[in-house]
């Protein structure tokens, strides 16, 4: 020992060995080239795909699983031999393609979603993803006669724009509403209520017969949330959820959103919520409910393949609208929450951006859309997925939902716009309106403050629905 | 002479290079990407100055994270040294004294094994495990409780902000509390037993033992100790965002989450990375007084 001086110019050294480390390997600096990979576009192939042009997938292996998409991608092989196509799967999105994105290298098709799901906001605003409108323009794979446009459920092309831009497909189709199972309702004699009184009624004889009327997810207290804005919807009119989708003052306290919170948080008033929901997750509570300890749930209907381990047989799920709240509703009974889920993005430096559209349109074909339902029964965002499948009990009553909506179906896009909104401080007023710790006035409060402060949060980019 | 440096800085130079690499350069960036407004997805960006440190002084959130992150560092350490000393004790010498000297209770091998067993189990387990636990209705905790008679204690653990955040910190000193027991009891090992038979023999009790004996001769290992539990106070992450994920309400959030879900949930990694150095202050801060207060500690002595 006794070198002070050595030992001062190796900390030297080593400052500068971090400094070099700090310039070789920044997460902040990128390539910002790009490669046109595009070939000349024709009658059978109407976005210019390079045939030879590499491929490469990311798919979020969640609820759905990965199998789905390997069809579509043998099915992309097909028609482009010669294409090399890649495929991944992961759970953790955000963590696997954040540095993708930032060193200019993301992958030709993402499905981004699930947990961690990179946050909209972010990638619209900073012009990361490709617009999808060439796709909905193109002719569809099936009948050069129809654009792929004409092909889509109704409320996809809302969901995925962002500013009048279409950058998202959500290609899974979703039914929101609230679950009951048929034999239970059957067993007693119970019919699904049309009517909030009704459903008042109702869950008062179901109480009476030892089942708790309601259970729900009380560690992801906005599935409770849907019912209630859907109920709004329905009451008010879409001009209350377009009001909240872009963040109005006071959208949060119309007199529609008040009455709906009103009318559910009535159920927990009345004794009518499962004694202990409050402390479970989806899961806990979704089987509570398939064991017949609870008659309704709000879910999407993914709960079908989520449970199919769980679910007694001759359970037969149903999903139903909510309740109208009062006799002059402005939207009928049978209209429901209807969108899409899985959203694919092409993102705008793929290297082989006109591959990614193209893969889309193989996705939204009748066979792809055919494979992605018998795979994960649940169906895809084009008209008549189903057709010639045998569907699950719950997946057939969507499909009755949809026929019986006739067009009303209707989404809010907050959620999309302003993830973080729904998912931590509407998410939160919402446990604490079922626990009963505040009351509908004190909910529909909680939520307008926090959508006030994404209003004025200059870092927030704002979206505004036509 | 020059051989000799020439020597030491061959051997250190690798070493040093990865640590300025892996650890010293992420901390830098983490200091750059801070006066940022990043939002992680492209390589463009803006300089903001003190704007996201601005900002964290308003941040009502951030500030309800860190004041259970301050309770944590209160009362983990405390809990669980206590707690560890004590099972130790029993271990080591908590049976009776017969002819063969002082020893632990009966078993005190099997029990060493259990106690230890939390620290083989990955942090990822531990979480699920105790978010099933805590299930009002499929939990053991309840189940235990209405199987004993005590319905009216059975509760929504989870599901109430009264109690999430004591949930964790239950889990936390469970999980780490194993680890203490094995570290005091093999410092335990190092005390003579003649100093126990003498203090016996004096007619002090098992707690004047451990006050009088046992913890003024483990008191560096003590220190030790709490610095560890402090590290994992400050962080405590991986548990809270499986058991609880911050909820409900945030009632259990704490600062990791919220740097976390600042930059991979809302894609604000220019406000994370403030976060993140806020945090590297406060570390630095309680590292800082922590030394201190035991310098002294030992001057006086």
């Amino acid at each position: 020992m006794g070198h002070p001086i050595g030992r001062r110019r190796l900390l030297q050294g080593a400052a500068g060995a971090a400094a070099a480390g700090t310039l070789a390997g920044c997460a902040l600096g990128g390539d910002d080239s790009t490669t046109d990979n595009s070939g000349p576009a024709s009658a059978a192939n109407p976005l210019g795909v390079k045939e030879d042009a590499p491929l490469e997938v990311v798919i979020f292996n969640g609820g759905f699983g990965e199998e789905y998409a390997k069809a579509h991608q043998a099915a992309y092989r097909q028609r482009y031999p010669k294409a090399e196509v890649k495929h991944s799967a992961t759970q953790q999105i955000a963590e696997t393609l954040q540095p993708r994105f930032v060193a200019g290298d993301p992958p030709d098709v993402v499905d981004n979603s699930g947990g961690s799901q990179i946050d909209f906001n972010g990638l619209v605003s900073q012009g990361a993803l490709t617009d999808l409108g060439p796709l909905l323009d193109a002719p569809s794979l099936d009948d050069p006669g129809t654009k792929v446009r004409d092909t889509l459920l109704p409320g996809i092309v809302d969901a995925g724009s962002y500013d009048g831009r279409f950058l998202a497909l959500n290609y899974a189709y979703s039914a929101y509403g609230i679950w009951y199972s048929r034999k239970l309702f059957d067993d007693r004699g119970w019919q699904y209520p049309k009517t909030w009184a009704d459903m008042i009624a109702l869950c008062k004889t179901i109480k009476a017969a030892g089942i708790a009327p309601w259970t729900y997810p009380g560690k992801h207290s906005r599935y409770m949330s849907w019912p209630i804005l859907a109920s709004a919807g329905k009451l008010g009119g879409l001009e209350v959820i377009k009001a909240i989708d872009n963040l109005e003052p006071n959208a949060w306290k119309h007199e529609a959103v008040r009455a709906a919170a009103e009318a559910y948080h009535q159920l927990a008033v009345d004794g009518f919520l499962q004694p202990g929901a409050a402390g479970m997750d989806h899961i806990q509570a979704q089987t509570e409910w398939c064991r017949g300890h609870a008659a309704f749930i709000s879910c999407g209907s993914w709960l079908e393949n989520e449970q199919k381990a769980v679910t007694p047989p001759g359970f037969r799920m149903a999903v139903a609208p909510t309740p109208s709240l009062t006799a002059g509703d402005t939207m009928p009974f049978e209209a429901f929450r209807g969108a899409g889920a899985e959203p694919f993005v092409v993102p705008a430096k793929a290297k082989n951006v006109r591959g990614g559209l193209e893969y889309l349109r193989v996705m939204l074909s009748k066979q792809g859309a055919a494979d992605f339902t018998r795979t994960v029964s649940s169906l895809a965002c084009v008209t008549g997925s189903s057709a010639g499948i045998e569907l699950g009990p719950g997946l057939a009553s969507v499909t009755e939902l949809l026929a019986a909506a006739r067009g009303t179906t209707f989404t809010w896009l907050y959620s999309a716009y302003y993830r973080k909104l729904e998912r931590e401080p509407v998410d939160a007023a919402t446990a604490e309106l079922f626990a009963k710790r505040i009351d509908a006035a004190g909910w529909t409060e909680k939520c307008q403050r926090a959508a006030d402060q994404f209003a004025r949060d200059p870092a927030v980019k704002k979206y505004k629905r036509a | 002479m020059r051989g000799k440096r020439l020597f030491i800085a061959v051997f250190l130079l690798p070493p040093l290079l990865l640590y300025g690499v892996f650890v010293v350069s992420p901390y830098a960036q983490a200091f750059q990407i801070a006066g940022t407004d990043w939002r992680g997805l492209s390589p463009e960006f803006e300089f903001v100055g003190a704007d996201n440190f601005r900002r964290l002084l308003g941040d009502g959130y951030f500030w309800n994270a860190l004041r259970h992150n301050g309770v944590l560092l209160l009362l983990l350490p405390v809990a669980t040294i206590l707690l560890g000393l004590f099972l130790a004790s029993m271990i080591s010498v908590g049976g009776r004294a017969d002819r063969a000297g002082v020893h632990g209770v009966r078993g005190a091998g099997v029990y060493r094994v259990v106690y230890f067993f939390p620290q083989v189990l990955s942090v990822a387990i531990i979480g699920v495990l105790w978010k099933e636990m805590y299930a009002p209705h499929t939990g053991l905790i309840n189940g235990t409780l209405r199987a004993v008679g005590l319905d009216g204690l059975a509760r929504p653990w989870l599901g109430d902000p009264r109690f999430a955040f004591w949930c964790v910190l239950v889990v936390l000193v469970w999980a780490n509390v194993g680890f203490y027991v094995v570290l005091f009891g093999a410092a335990m090992q190092s005390i003579p037993r003649d100093i126990y038979e003498a203090a016996l023999l004096d007619g002090a009790s098992r707690a004047t033992t451990l006050v009088r004996i046992t913890v003024p001769l483990l008191w560096d290992t003590i220190q030790v100790a709490w610095v560890y539990l402090a590290i994992i106070a400050i962080d405590g992450f991986a548990v809270v965002q499986i058991i609880t994920d911050g909820g409900p309400s945030y009632s259990s959030d704490v600062v990791g989450l919220r740097l976390y879900r600042t930059a991979f949930g809302d894609a604000q990694f220019g406000y994370a990375s403030a976060i993140g150095v806020a945090m590297f202050f406060l570390t630095l801060s309680v590292a800082v007084l922590f030394l201190r207060a035991t310098h002294r500690d030992r001057v006086e002595r």
